[in-house]
């Protein structure tokens, strides 16, 4: 078979395929190992079950014990499957599951409270993360080119030490007699030291600090791609500095910020240890209401049933965003 | 790309910078402080250092932690990097889908909703919970980021170099271990580097894991620091940047170090020619 439009320019088939393949009907990302059979089986098998079994379970389990009642018993629920009757044990108890304890959810003001504070406080965190995030990624993507390592590096380095740890240091700093309040009170800012701890302006700055990684890494990495010289034309043909930023760079570096508000916004959704060291008992978010429905009050059903609920909300922006590094990943080949 | 930065670009660096190191670089200074009050600075001391090694609970929750943190790093690197291999290489199979999406889902998924589900799963299979219980939860959650580290590294690399030791008759185990694993270990180490930190951070998920006897360093942080901040705390903080920082530094200098060799080896190879 003769291509016309090739043997034109030069080419012929031979040359563009130079290296006679095995298996011609391969499809593009075949298996490396073209003898596949028990090799290949095994090797996908071993992490597909860990996960299987440790993580798809586990959630099945979750679901079930979310339409349980809780019971002064051990498990703490009610109906337990009597496996030993098998089918007709499992038939017995799913007669007696029901929806109760979402029904529940609904009724009781604290957990609509809960979630929506949640959601409020994450969405906040995110946008005040992305303004924080923004110079400094910025500011290292114009850096000189031999910085770009050691920067990267200690931007990462803070998120290696433990979480913990760096949402206690802010306990120091932020509490009334804290180092902040010092510091304000010796410049003469203000006379009186300011409440900051145990409010939710102490979970923003918990959730701004301990996430600030996560935002600069992948703002960096679409900033440092951006072609300078687009915003040299810009610059040349008259756009003040301010529209350049605003209608070259912001626009190129969406992916960056969008990814970056993905990153920051889901954990942060179901936080549990900034809240609850840095929040109080003012501050009302759902993973600390799950904790303490587990630990607490001991409801089993009921915090699977909280779990359930935060997981389905959560689900949304995950598929958003998986549908959005999809369509990254096919813009880049 | 301008040779020198720019005003702004400086001051918002020097400005980023300083939020993320200012709070870690107190928590140093004061682990050192005489007073028992965390924030008032009352003189040099290391009292805090010798009252924490008498600390047998503290002790004893670290040595948890370490054995935790090495045990599950190791297995969550090897499953990790058998995932990313099947992820990478593997083409099409059945439920690959579902398995990108349990690689993918663990990095996003509230901690608490995975301590509460691994630990339901231990309850329904009545498996009392310690240091098995733990080391399991951490190994899943943490094989997800070493495989996604892993893939990167597997997704840069050139791919006809693995064909061409197999066409050479190279089986596909040794060919692993000779060809792939060496040109991936950056990854692999930096995904064992990772598994490890999140092992050693990890309060909610170890948490819910956990039974009598087992309770980790994180756990008794934070049980610590709710009853009151103690500069014992600032001493293990202290005491665990110090390890996180040299760990870092050791292995980018092993990197290094590494891909210097491997150009002196390319560079002779290139010689020889």
């Amino acid at each position: 078979m003769t291509d016309p439009s090739l043997s034109s320019t030069g080419i012929t088939r031979s040359e563009t395929v130079p290296v006679p393949r095995y298996e011609p009907e391969a499809p593009e990302n075949a298996p490396t190992n073209p003898k596949g059979g028990w090799g290949r089986f095994a090797l996908i098998c071993v992490p597909y079950f860990w996960l299987l079994l440790f993580f798809l379970v586990p959630f099945v389990i979750v679901a079930k014990i979310s339409l349980s009642e809780a019971a002064v018993s051990i498990p703490p629920y009610l109906p337990v499957i009597d496996w030993s009757r098998g089918l007709v044990g499992l038939w017995e108890a799913a007669e007696r599951w029901s929806l109760d304890n979402y029904i529940w959810l609904t009724e009781d003001a604290l957990y609509w409270q809960a979630y929506v504070s949640s959601l409020q406080i994450a969405f906040l965190s995110t946008l005040l993360t992305l303004l924080v995030g923004f110079p400094i990624a910025y500011g290292m993507a114009r850096a000189p080119r031999n910085w770009h390592p050691t920067l990267v590096m200690m931007v990462i380095l803070p998120f290696w030490t433990s979480f913990l740890i760096r949402v206690y240091a802010w306990i120091g700093i932020l509490k009334t007699d804290g180092l902040l309040n010092q510091a304000l009170i010796t410049i003469g800012v203000i006379d009186e030291p300011l409440v900051i701890l145990n409010t939710s302006i102490a979970v923003y700055v918990g959730i701004i600090y301990s996430y600030l990684p996560f935002m600069v890494l992948p703002l960096y990495s679409s900033l440092e791609k951006l072609d300078t010289t687009l915003i040299e034309a810009a610059e040349d043909l008259g756009c003040p500095p301010w529209k350049t930023f605003w209608r070259v760079t912001v626009p190129l570096a969406l992916p960056g910020m969008i990814a970056g508000c993905f990153l920051v916004f889901i954990p942060a959704v179901g936080e549990f240890v900034i809240p609850d060291l840095l929040g109080g008992s003012s501050t009302l978010m759902i993973g600390k209401t799950l904790w303490v429905e587990f630990f607490s009050n001991r409801d089993w059903p009921v915090a699977s049933a909280v779990a359930i609920v935060l997981l389905a909300l959560l689900t949304i922006p995950i598929m958003l965003f998986q549908r959005h590094e999809t369509r990254r990943n096919e813009g880049d080949v | 790309m301008p040779s020198k930065p720019s005003w702004f670009n400086l001051t918002s660096l020097i400005l980023g910078f300083s939020f993320l190191y200012l709070p870690i670089v107190i928590l140093i200074v004061f682990s050192f402080n005489e007073s028992r009050l965390v924030t008032v600075w009352t003189g040099f001391s290391t009292k805090w250092y010798a009252s924490l090694l008498q600390n047998e609970q503290l002790l004893e929750a670290a040595w948890v932690t370490l054995r935790v943190g090495l045990t599950s790093a190791t297995l969550a690197t090897v499953l990790g990097t058998l995932a990313a291999l099947v992820l990478a290489r593997q083409g099409r199979f059945f439920g690959r889908t579902l398995f990108s999406g349990m690689i993918y889902a663990p990095l996003v998924m509230p901690e608490v909703i995975l301590g509460l589900s691994l630990l339901l799963l231990f309850v329904a299979i009545d498996q009392s919970r310690g240091f098995w219980t733990i080391m399991i939860a951490h190994t899943t959650f943490s094989m997800c980021y070493v495989a996604i580290v892993v893939q990167s590294r597997l997704s840069g690399f050139d791919k006809s170099l693995e064909e061409a030791a197999m066409d050479l008759g190279c089986p596909p185990v040794r060919t692993f271990f000779r060809i792939t694993l060496p040109q991936i270990f950056p990854g692999v180490l930096a995904g064992w580097m990772l598994a490890f930190t999140l092992s050693l951070d990890d309060l909610v998920i170890a948490s819910f894991n956990s039974g009598p006897g087992s309770t980790t360093l994180p756990m008794k942080i934070y049980s610590q620091v709710r009853l009151g901040v103690t500069p014992e705390i600032n001493a293990i903080c202290t005491i665990l940047v110090a390890l996180v920082t040299v760990g870092v530094i050791f292995a980018s200098l092993l990197t290094k170090r590494q891909r210097l060799k491997r150009m002196e080896e390319e560079r002779l190879a290139a010689a020889h020619l």
